[in-house]
């Protein structure tokens, strides 16, 4: 593999260069994935814009009015020991822990993770259930998607040329809630999931399921909401029975491929598993 | 066209010329000429490659050399104990029998050090998942977590 190394130190110089070269650039953050894909050809571009020169965008913070504001350089291993995520949204913490190895998480980084849009991306559903927004620059100003709506297929997002990821944008919790991410994986780690499920339950009195989200990775295109499944939970005490059904119809609603790793069968089986064990870790939290 | 820079490597500045493409691991065997750190899968699975950038463990085949410029890069080649023998991991993983064909041992040696640098005294389970990136086709482990507990202080199993 061969490319030009573009280093720009400011956001703007960064859009810039990407507008002036278009298909034949890639944008770097860690470089996990991307130095992976161009080894393998799988991507060839020309020029490699590495963003992580540009100051400002490596951040967590919080308020209690707008919520977590995580910048789209903000490396997964920061996510994963950040005593702030773990006190505020712990299920962030439980997703970056559970993306590779710790030295991908050291170099990796969220927006990497979600720009690359791999089906299987683990920061994904915990994000997608905690109805995370992605801020988007560009030369024209600034747009804010819900990350739900950021992916539109494999690999790819709403991401135009010229257009940047800086920013994620998680509300603050409605009291009650409580999220949790599981995904299984032939070996039991470092590997990308097989299926991952995020649900975030907000409990009330009586076991009753105030809201629900749960979301569904690897086994569809994109991350995915199993709405069905939301539906059939929302309002109602999540009782042994209840649970059950709204896994199986989470399981339904999964859209897997086989391929190497496992088969759509195993794939749908595994959600129908990790909906019920996210939905009751969730419920003991 | 290739361009100067200047990496830090064990304590070393090296003024080198690279092409902007090549990755740290191939950098440090094929330029810097330390073949300690190892390559085995590229893909960043198997850990072979590990090596420390500002303290934290890194998968240097995945590492773009311009991204290693103006860091502190640790190999096991800059590994060794304070009278200037082995360093104590290496001395524990000898003592331990936990290396075999030795190819998966300086990445296995250079993870555990970023590990116990961050967590002084490791759990069995801690050690397990933080070395979990790294993979050993001949030892089965065992050896490999002794060796790390006898060093973190960490009562052996029994």
């Amino acid at each position: 593999m061969r490319f030009h190394y573009l280093e720009p130190r400011t956001a703007a110089e960064a859009i810039s260069l990407l507008e002036q070269w278009g298909d034949q650039a890639r944008v770097m953050a860690g470089g996990t994935d991307l130095m992976m894909q161009m080894r393998n050809r799988i991507v060839c571009p020309d020029q490699v814009v590495d963003i992580t020169y540009i100051p400002g965008l490596d951040y967590i913070d919080y308020d209690d009015r707008r919520g977590l504001r995580v910048g789209a350089l903000t490396t997964i291993r920061s996510l994963e020991t950040s005593s702030l995520i773990r006190q505020r949204y712990p299920v962030i913490s439980q997703a970056a822990s559970q993306l590779g190895s710790s030295a991908i998480r050291n170099v990796a980084t969220v927006g990497g993770n979600l720009c690359n849009a791999a089906p299987s991306a683990d920061m994904a559903p915990a994000l997608i259930a905690l109805s995370a927004r992605a801020r988007i620059l560009s030369r024209a100003g600034e747009r804010t998607v819900s990350l739900e709506s950021f992916f539109t297929g494999p690999g790819s997002t709403v991401l135009r040329t010229g257009e940047l990821l800086i920013e994620i944008l998680v509300p603050p919790l409605p009291p009650g809630a409580r999220a949790v991410y599981r995904k299984h994986t032939i070996r039991g780690s470092v590997e990308p999931a097989i299926a991952g499920v995020a649900a975030m339950v907000t409990a009330g009195r009586g076991r009753v399921c105030q809201d629900i989200r749960i979301v569904l990775g690897a086994v569809a295109g994109t991350p995915l909401r199993a709405q069905n499944a939301e539906d059939a939970l929302r309002g109602k005490p999540l009782e042994e029975t209840l649970i059950s059904q709204g896994a199986q119809l989470a399981a339904q609603e999964a859209r897997p491929i086989s391929d190497v790793r496992a088969s759509a069968g195993y794939r749908r089986e595994m959600v129908r598993v990790l909906t019920g064990r996210a939905i009751k870790e969730a419920m003991l939290q | 066209m290739k361009q100067l820079i200047t990496l830090r490597v064990n304590g070393a500045d090296e003024e080198i010329l690279v092409e902007p493409w090549w990755d740290l691991a191939y950098v440090l065997r094929q330029v810097l000429h330390l073949t300690g750190t190892k390559i085995g899968c590229r893909t960043g699975n198997c850990g072979s490659c590990t090596v420390l950038v500002d303290g934290k463990a890194v998968r240097s085949c995945l590492y773009p050399v311009m991204k290693a410029r103006g860091r502190d890069i640790l190999t096991i080649e800059g590994l060794k104990g304070e009278q200037g023998g082995l360093h104590p991991l290496q001395e524990s993983f000898v003592q331990h029998y936990a290396v075999q064909c030795g190819y998966c041992t300086p990445g296995m040696i250079m993870a555990a050090k970023a590990l116990l640098d961050e967590n002084p005294h490791p759990s069995e389970e801690e050690i397990k998942k933080g070395m979990a990136g790294n993979l050993c086709r001949c030892t089965g482990y065992h050896k490999i977590v002794e060796a790390i507990q006898a060093v973190s202080g960490s009562p052996l199993p029994q």
